[in-house]
């Protein structure tokens, strides 16, 4: 009797706590939803207006004044030019500094303010680095409005991002690899060389393509040195036909990147401008979704190979 | 407390060492060790000798693992750690623990073996010949010879000859810890520190182990560091018992764990604490 009656209360109160399990799976979803109906409610509006504008010549036309002529032509190619000089200087630069931070740098007070900073970095509105730019590499540096000064802004931008990827992909090396390889007489170097950098290649490579899926849609730090919102001309050809092949000019030729473009069209009044907006932000969102998978499928692949 | 040390006499009733005499390989001499402010080592002399295994037993947090990474100057690779006394390591009369000596040096010539199977992520074969590569050997022939013998000498060979190039992680642990036992072979160190070298291992890998350390000792000076008493008899010619950064008794394995000389020693050999 007595033992019944404990059950009994045992399971009233199990199913007090159950009801907790319930309201909070209910609310999780719920949340969910909301920031998936949001997105996809984007994605569709994006895609009903702007599918029917993209056709090839949309990719090969220059803007024009005439909405159904207009293209994305120089908007793509200064956005592929932008991203390939943010990726030359930031990454090297950001994954020196992580190496440097996580195996070189004594671990004192000084480095520890250097850690915070540079983790605070990543958090500065990308403004600041428009105008740090604007100051530094447009007057100062003399480089003018140029695909070399916004590709160099936004690997200031990312350059956080890219140091922060490189020293966590780094930790993830078990200590025991690190003595492993100091045990048989390598240097630092050699142990960074041989050991640490390929063995963290797939997270400091996460971490880049991350860095860059972010600086492909910045807009405020590119309008801020000042790009042009209409360009109908392209910078001069990288490889060239004769000696010495490859030319550098376009570095420092004007022009445009993919969300520069799209706001102009934004905030033009005729409603056929609208679509083409449509068109070219779901150009953007497809590269940064490619440069994404892309990151996920490098980190699958390549830890494949490792397991700590 | 008073710090005995034994003075460790030729082994007389040892059958593997009865014909050879004896020669010192590294003499400890007042070894005093820092971590910070924290003494983690407290004065110990002791010699370890040529071609003979050297265990070193006592309970966790007694410094035996410290003690051994002295040997190779492991410490060095994080700051705040500060050696006081000496190593001196023959025949070139050397103190390993001086300022002037280059930690790199001490490592081409003194290998290790961790506790845990510590195999880079590359193949079996890169693995051998890591140690090679960063003294400059890169002839294809001469690699493949040397990781032959060093995979030889450990053990190895046979169960991997015909996948030399896979990863080094699809080896079973015990597989693994032969594998880094070949790697430090591979360069002939003149001394080979074992630290727990088979706690991360099953029975039957850590029988494997020991075999293959009683068989190395014709060809290098070893220094083992083991939790595992049992282990410190069968593989060992001498013995070193350490309890809390201090050396308490060092001499010839047989007669320290027959006749220990110390109360302590005792009550740690027959199960009494530990």
């Amino acid at each position: 009797m007595n033992h019944e009656k404990h059950l009994t209360e045992l399971r009233v109160m199990i199913a007090r706590h159950r009801r907790w399990d319930r309201l909070f799976l209910v609310t999780g979803i719920i949340a969910l939803m909301i920031a998936m109906l949001v997105f996809f409610a984007l994605l569709i509006g994006m895609i009903i207006d702007g599918m029917p504008r993209l056709t090839s010549d949309f990719f090969t036309s220059f803007p024009s004044r005439r909405p159904e002529a207009a293209g994305i032509l120089s908007a793509w190619v200064g956005t592929t030019l932008v991203m390939l000089v943010t990726a030359i200087a930031a990454v090297p630069l950001g994954i020196s500094a992580g190496v440097y931070l996580e195996e070189y740098a004594p671990k004192n007070l000084l480095t520890e303010i250097i850690e915070i900073n540079v983790t605070n970095l990543a958090g500065v509105p990308s403004i600041i680095y428009g105008l740090l730019a604007l100051g530094l590499f447009v007057y100062q540096l003399g480089l003018g409005q140029s695909i070399l000064a916004a590709g160099l802004t936004l690997a200031l931008l990312i350059l956080p991002v890219v140091i922060v990827a490189t020293r966590e992909a780094i930790r993830s090396i078990p200590v025991s690899i690190r003595e492993g390889a100091y045990a048989l007489g390598a240097t630092k170097w050699q142990t960074v060389s041989d050991h640490i950098l390929p063995y963290s290649s797939a997270g400091i490579l996460t971490g880049v393509i991350i860095g860059l899926a972010r600086a492909i849609g910045e807009t405020a730090p590119i309008i801020t040195i000042g790009a042009l919102t209409f360009i109908a001309f392209l910078p001069a050809s990288p490889v060239q036909g004769d000696f010495p092949f490859l030319s550098f000019e376009w570095l420092m030729a004007p022009f445009t990147v993919m969300p520069i473009q799209m706001f102009n069209w934004v905030s033009r009044p005729e409603e056929a401008f609208q679509l083409n907006a449509a068109a070219a932000g779901l150009v953007l969102v497809v590269m940064t979704l490619v440069m994404n998978g892309l990151a996920i499928y490098l980190r699958y692949n390549l830890r494949k190979k490792i397991k700590w | 407390m008073v710090i005995n040390i034994m003075q460790a006499t030729r082994p007389g009733h040892s059958t593997m060492s009865a014909s050879k005499p004896v020669i010192d390989k590294c003499v400890v001499n007042k070894l005093n060790f820092f971590y910070g402010d924290l003494q983690a080592l407290k004065s110990i002399s002791m010699t370890v000798y040529d071609k003979q295994i050297t265990a070193l037993i006592g309970p966790s947090g007694c410094g035996k693992s410290t003690f051994l990474r002295c040997f190779n100057r492991m410490h060095d690779l994080y700051s705040g750690n500060r050696y006081d006394g000496e190593i001196i390591l023959h025949p070139d009369n050397e103190n390993i623990l001086s300022r002037k000596v280059d930690p790199i040096e001490i490592r081409m010539r003194i290998g290790m073996v961790f506790q845990k199977p510590n195999p880079f992520p590359k193949s079996i074969f890169e693995n051998v010949a890591y140690g090679l590569r960063i003294r400059g050997v890169n002839n294809r022939s001469i690699l493949e010879e040397k990781v032959e013998t060093a995979l030889h000498n450990a053990a190895l060979w046979a169960e991997v000859k015909d996948r030399l190039n896979d990863l080094a992680f699809n080896l079973s642990g015990g597989q693994q810890q032969r594998l880094c036992i070949a790697r430090a072979l591979a360069t002939d160190p003149e001394l080979l520190l074992f630290d727990e070298p088979t706690s991360a291992l099953d029975p039957a890998a850590t029988a494997s182990i020991e075999e293959l350390i009683t068989d190395l000792k014709n060809k290098v000076t070893i220094l083992i560091v083991t939790h595992n008493m049992q282990q410190a008899a069968r593989v060992s010619d001498y013995t070193a018992y350490m309890y809390v950064g201090e050396l308490i008794e060092f001499g010839v394995t047989d007669t320290l764990f027959i006749k220990p000389q110390h109360k302590q020693t005792e009550d740690y050999i027959t199960g009494r604490f530990g």
